[in-house]
């Protein structure tokens, strides 16, 4: 027992000691042949891979940014203007920038002013440009002085510039040569959707634009020039011109997951330019959740070139409905076709379907402005089998996010051609009115660039859209203005009682009296004594629309419409006030109104009865943010405004499709006295307005004139009242804040 | 170790059976190899400290120590870079892999020195002080890989940050050296300081291949959009001098120019802007009475008068930043730290970073030929924008411009956003401020929708073991209209939820109406709301005094015509 105990501790020492030898004793050698290697490592080579970049210890130079440039040598050198100048001539064609190509003198005195060249006898023109040329003739920006414009628009059209294309003009080369301002296409801007022809679809439009700029789809990255070209998308024949369908997206799911994970059907072509990317999507179809179909009967000859999978793959494609793949799918594969751009890029946008694109080198449209990486996935096409892991690595967060700003970024810019039209137009008076000229945020984010014109302010505190996206409020008070129509003949007039009621409001900043009555102004001391100062305007022109003007006197962000015969009491405006805070983009206020289909007349009804719902908040009494105005006076049409002046109507039905139509929201009615109506409604004042019986019969005529400028009705119904939080609760009424808006 | 476990395992019941002359002696044996195996085990962890710390102190890692190259004059050169260069075509995606983290891996040449074949160093400065400090940053950052064969990115040691300092000709030759160069792909050059007199060339004019830049100075003439990076010039001032914190707001002066290299034209109509508007601008230039060298950089004159610079900048709202002869320019990062908002008058100049950052909102940009207008055009700027616009500077300068670690990072983080495009950094966090991202509000559901009636809605009950009251809750909700569905989730453990059949029945049940609403619930919830807003960092819930109704609500209006008549009624 002792024995095999002593042998048993025995061994377990020596292989105790042989371990300790081979940890330590045989290490120490080792290790120290290794130090010596890494010191040979460092004298001799230095460029052994695999060793660390450390930090150098001890002094080293400045790299010398802190000496000044010697400013003799500057000096000596040419003078910067005459640099300028030389500039100008050797930066032209694929090197066009606006310093070198574009001649801002021509948009100082006017502005950013667009003529359109008149149509010559017997061009023939494509549906799409006209509607391109007739929108920008609808627009704002349009002269038809010459001598006036800062850009120019051919009516010739260069849409199809495709040889083997119907729609191809010929002779254009000299016809544009031939224009009389062309002036070496300086200023002008040439709109193409389709250029180059079979085999290499070139981006050759097969005239010299000279200084022209480009409105071109499927530009290029190499061709594109920055900051002077414009990339469009690609729109067919049927696009609407104006107005333009909704986003597909009604709700929203959470998880975001469709039927589809990513689909795409379309031609394969089986040689040329184009062709490897489309041949080998079926690598990465797999038939259940990324179903990637392709065709190869197109064509006249398809059958000579067929190849062994072409059987197969059209039996596979006819499987599939294309509308029901795109409305069911998580992500929609953009490939790129002969071109790089292509019809199923608008169309996913549309469906909500987010958009994976695969054509390198393709500049998106309005690369300049949209920060796509929001709306849409860049795949490589080098990198096509990554395309499935990475589509599923996609967060569902971001998913959401991007879905819905497919939405947003498809009615904001693309839902028909004259929105792409004036995103183009847009753009570039941003680049010309450089001072004044939109922000990312505000081309990014809800309502877009179009309805956020930077000629009011290029601060984003200064819009109702952004206050929640910087963290700020808006300013904690309003400013009333009272549209008077009748003359002062007495001191109890409901005009005095509603300025004493309104002035009384803490959140008041200020009274502004607009006076649009034909008798001449009042004296001073006959208005009533106020706490806050009263400014009155006489109204130039004394047109209705005048109410809604930009007033620079207006110093707060908030704006408290009224109408003289108004009535309304102080509790009631502060609590609307504090109602307009929480929804600084809406229109805030009292009586409301709705809006209906008539489908015996199919045409737009307008009511005021008194139902469960409504889609408009009667500016008589209102509270809205002033950037409304604004846009008010500059965006909207001067045939509506002149329509709304001649009748001395309408003009807030105008507002509130205005409003709607930037916010896609209702607008909030807030509690009021339920006399309000009565004494409203049985005005007996002589100029009331509310008693004309024609009155009414002009306000449909109105919905539908509106209805038809705007392509479609932007008003949206709500059933939703705000009332103060203990609004007719069976509690003392003692503990509640607005009381006297329940008593009678 | 293995050994000795076994035994002590056995241990206990051997021990006390074994003389008491024996058991000293293996416990002493043991003590013995014991010690041995753990000074060894020091000695085996103890010697690479002390070798390594020997590298930072004994060796001191001087950049003499680097070895030496020299560079055969027939050494190839690379080609001119190309024009129409993008990551497309010029950059090869597959070294970058798919990548779970969705980051590049970047890896630093080592060291070198460069010299020609009589011996001449290719650069006057070598490695500078602003070129090690950036490889450094890179190399502890989480880009950075010393495996090269796994590596995305490729950054020469080889220090090109001023182009002055550089034989133009033996540089190429040597990037052309690099064992990866391969025809420069995936390789990132740093340059600041571009071009030379008489021309100044807006991009670096070293022969680089396919190399991607990034450059300080570019035009858009020579700036690859989204192939090469814009950089500032970094202003090591910045590294000297701690600005005292000032908050957005009006200042004393109005413009303010202390650029010191200004082409005669331009001070000229400086002047002339001067001498129309007074006080509200100040002009500076260099001091005459002070010998060049490091303290006249400190310093500013105007008519005799001394100002520190860069403080000075604090004291305005704009500060103007003319292109000298290169178009970026140091002040810039200067100007940006004092929290001044830049007037950049630089014709075709390609701002820092502008791929990622919107400097409309830090920065106005006006041509060189409207320079006499400036005034008009700052003086038409609304003061909150200027307030936003000397915040957002700050901050630019902050999270971007600060040092040499910033600039390079943000490079690669760019560089990574278009490899991971789908991984990328947003608007929003490229460019808001640090309170901005606190205080603002970015819903999750942010389209505008108004949901159609016809899904309806799902509702969720959660109970714990009050089944009347669910029962009650229950049937009282499965008369609406719109309920599509009832989920209810039983939270108790101890109980299994109420069968199919049994459902409206309960005898078991318990009246336990009512939630109390004794003191220490009401504490508990107050507790809980404290503690949620010390863990958001501020307290999110926002107070409305408003309340939704439907709109005919309390209305004198017979109620069989309202929608929702019974509301209120409880």
């Amino acid at each position: 027992m002792q024995a095999k105990k002593r042998y048993l501790i025995l061994l377990s020492t020596g292989t105790c000691l042989i371990l300790l030898f081979c940890l330590g004793g045989l290490q120490v050698p080792v290790l120290s042949q290794r130090g010596h290697n890494r010191r040979d490592d460092r004298s001799l080579s230095g460029s052994h891979p695999g060793q660390r970049w450390r930090r150098f210890l001890g002094p080293l130079q400045t790299f010398g940014s802190w000496q000044p440039e010697r400013s003799d040598d500057y000096n000596g050198h040419m003078s910067p203007r005459q640099k300028r100048e030389a500039n100008l001539g050797v930066y032209t064609d694929k090197r066009c920038r606006m310093d070198s190509c574009f001649d801002f003198s021509l948009c100082v005195k006017n502005g950013f002013k667009v003529y359109v060249y008149p149509v010559q006898k017997g061009e023939k023109m494509s549906e799409s440009y006209q509607n391109i040329l007739s929108s920008i003739e609808g627009s704002r920006f349009y002269t038809a002085n010459p001598a006036q414009a800062c850009l120019f628009v051919l009516s010739l059209d260069t849409l199809d510039r495709d040889q083997l294309s119907p729609q191809y003009v010929h002779n254009l080369r000299a016809k544009v040569q031939g224009l009389p301002l062309w002036n070496e296409g300086r200023n002008h801007i040439i709109f193409n959707l389709y250029s180059g022809t079979w085999p290499d679809y070139t981006e050759d439009l097969g005239l010299d634009i000279g200084y022209a700029m480009l409105a071109k789809a499927s530009i290029s990255t190499e061709n594109f020039r920055p900051n002077f070209d414009v990339s469009i998308p690609l729109f067919s024949k049927e696009h609407p011109r104006t107005g333009g369908d909704r986003g597909y997206l009604k709700h929203n799911t959470i998880p975001p997951f469709r039927k589809y994970m990513l689909v795409f059907k379309g031609k394969r072509y089986l040689t040329g330019i184009g062709s490897d990317t489309r041949n080998s999507l079926y690598h990465v179809h797999n038939s259940e959740d990324v179903v990637l179909l392709t065709t190869c009967k197109h064509g006249k000859d398809w059958q000579k070139h067929k190849d062994i999978r072409c059987d197969r793959d059209n039996a596979e494609y006819d499987r599939y409905d294309y509308r029901e793949m795109l409305y069911n799918s998580t992500f929609c594969l953009v490939p790129r076709g002969r071109r790089l751009g292509s019809f199923r890029f608008l169309e996913a946008l549309q469906a909500a379907c987010v958009p994976v694109m695969l054509s390198n080198g393709w500049e998106l449209p309005f690369s300049e402005i949209i920060d796509w990486n929001t709306a849409a996935l860049w795949g490589d096409e080098r990198l096509l089998l990554q395309i499935p892991s990475t589509v599923r690595s996609i967060h569902q967060d971001k998913i959401l996010s991007l879905r819905q700003q497919t939405q947003f970024l498809w009615e904001a810019y693309f839902n028909s051609v004259e929105k792409i039209v004036l995103t183009t137009l847009e753009i570039i008076q941003d680049r010309v009115l450089r001072y004044s000229s939109r922000s990312y945020l505000m081309w990014n984010s809800l309502p877009g660039g179009l309805f956020t014109l930077p000629q009011y302010s290029t601060s984003l505190r200064d819009f109702p859209f952004y206050y929640a996206k910087l963290g700020i409020k808006p300013y904690p008070k309003f400013t009333a203005i009272i549209h008077v129509v009748t003359p002062l003949v007495s001191q109890s007039q409901p005009v005095m009682k509603l300025l004493t009621a309104v002035a009384k409001s803490q959140y008041c900043a200020q009274v502004i009296v607009l006076w649009n009555c034909d008798k001449p102004l009042p004296a001073k001391q006959r208005w009533p004594a106020t706490a806050v100062p009263v400014i009155v305007i006489e109204g130039e022109s004394k047109v209705i629309s005048s109410r809604f003007l930009p007033y620079d006197t207006i110093p707060t962000d908030a704006v408290l419409s009224l109408d003289e015969d108004t009535v309304l009491s102080t509790t009631e405006v502060d609590f609307a006030f504090t109602v307009w805070q929480s929804f600084p983009d809406r229109i805030v206020g009292y009586p409301a109104r709705s809006h209906f289909w008539d489908s015996n007349k199919e045409r737009w009804g307008y009511t005021s009865k008194w139902t469960n719902d409504y889609s408009m908040v009667l500016t008589g009494a209102a509270i809205y943010h002033k950037y409304y105005h604004y846009l008010y006076t500059t965006y909207l049409p001067t045939s509506l405004k002149t329509m709304v002046d001649q009748m001395s109507n309408c003009e807030d039905i105008l507002m509130n499709f205005l409003v709607s139509s930037v916010t896609k929201l209702p607008p909030i009615k807030v509690t009021q006295k339920k006399q309000y109506k009565e004494t409203m409604m049985g005005q007996t004042s002589r100029a009331s307005r509310w008693a004309d019986p024609d009155h009414f019969a002009q306000r449909q005529t109105c919905m539908n004139k509106f209805a038809s400028w705007f392509g479609t009705m932007p008003l949206v119904h709500s059933q939703m009242r705000l009332d103060p939080v203990l609004f007719k609760d069976q509690v003392s009424i003692l503990r509640k804040k607005y009381r006297d808006i329940e008593r009678l | 170790m293995y050994p000795s476990s076994k035994y002590s395992s056995r241990g206990p019941a051997l021990i006390p059976r074994m003389k008491i002359k024996h058991r000293i002696y293996y416990i002493t044996l043991f003590s013995v190899v014991l010690l041995g195996l753990i000074a060894t085990g020091m000695f085996q962890f103890w010697p690479h400290s002390i070798e390594s710390s020997a590298d930072w102190t004994m060796d001191k890692r001087s950049v003499h120590d680097a070895p030496l190259v020299r560079l055969p004059v027939s050494s190839p050169i690379p080609e001119r870079g190309d024009l129409s260069c993008r990551m497309h075509t010029c950059f090869d995606v597959y070294r970058c892999g798919y990548n779970p983290k969705n980051r590049i891996k970047v890896y630093i040449y080592p060291l070198q020195r460069f010299v020609d074949e009589v011996g001449v160093p290719i650069s006057s400065t070598g490695l500078s002080r602003e070129y090690n400090d950036l490889l450094s940053a890179i190399s502890d950052s989480d880009f950075y890989t010393d495996d090269v064969s796994r590596a995305c990115l490729f950054i020469p040691s080889i220090d090109v940050l001023n182009q002055n300092s550089l034989r133009v000709r033996e540089t190429a030759q040597a990037l052309a050296m690099l064992p990866r160069w391969d025809k420069g792909m995936n390789h990132l050059l740093f340059n600041m300081l571009p071009g030379g007199p008489p021309d100044y060339n807006t991009a670096l004019d070293v022969p680089r291949d396919r190399a991607l830049l990034a450059g300080g100075g570019f035009s858009t003439w020579t700036y690859r959009q989204g192939y090469d990076v814009s950089i500032p010039v970094y202003s090591p001032l910045s590294a000297d001098v701690e600005l005292p914190e000032r908050q957005p707001g009006p200042r004393r002066y109005f413009i303010l120019s202390s650029q010191t290299a200004i082409h005669r034209e331009y001070r000229a109509e400086l002047e002339r802007l001067k001498e129309e508007n007074g006080e509200a601008l100040l002009l500076l230039d260099k001091c005459s009475n002070l010998s060049q060298g490091a303290a006249s950089v400190r310093k500013r004159c105007c008519k005799g008068q001394v100002y520190d610079y860069p403080q000075i900048l604090q004291e305005s709202s704009f500060c103007v930043v003319l292109r000298g002869a290169r178009l970026g320019q140091a002040a810039l990062s200067d100007v940006l730290q004092a929290g001044c908002v830049p007037v950049i008058l630089a014709d075709s100049y390609i701002l820092p970073f502008s791929e990622v950052l919107d400097w409309k909102r830090a920065s106005v940009v006006i041509p060189e030929e409207k320079l006499s207008e400036m005034y008009t055009i700052l003086k038409s700027i609304p003061h909150r924008q200027v307030e936003e616009m000397q915040r957002q500077a700050q901050w630019f300068w902050e999270a971007y411009f600060s040092s040499m670690k910033a600039i390079g990072l943000t490079t690669l983080q760019i560089i990574n956003d278009r490899i991971y495009p789908y991984a990328a950094r947003s608007y929003e966090q490229w460019n808001n401020p640090p309170v901005v991202k606190w205080a603002s509000v970015n819903s999750p559901l942010f389209l505008p929708l108004i949901p159609p009636r016809a899904p309806g809605f799902t509702a969720v009950v959660l109970t714990y073991d009050r089944v009347e009251s669910l029962f009650r809750v229950i049937t009282e909700i499965s008369k609406v209209p719109s309920l599509a569905k009832l989920l209810v989730v039983w939270n108790n453990q101890n109980k299994s939820p109420p069968e199919g059949e049994k459902k409206f029945k309960c005898p078991e049940c318990t009246a336990l109406d009512g939630l109390s609403l004794d003191q220490t619930h009401m504490v508990e919830r107050s507790e809980c709301i404290n503690k949620f807003a010390s863990v958001f960092g501020t307290m999110p819930l926002k107070v409305v005094e408003h309340r939704a109704d439907p709109v005919l609500y309390k209305d004198d209006f017979p109620e069989k015509l309202k929608s929702f008549p019974n509301i209120g009624s409880l």
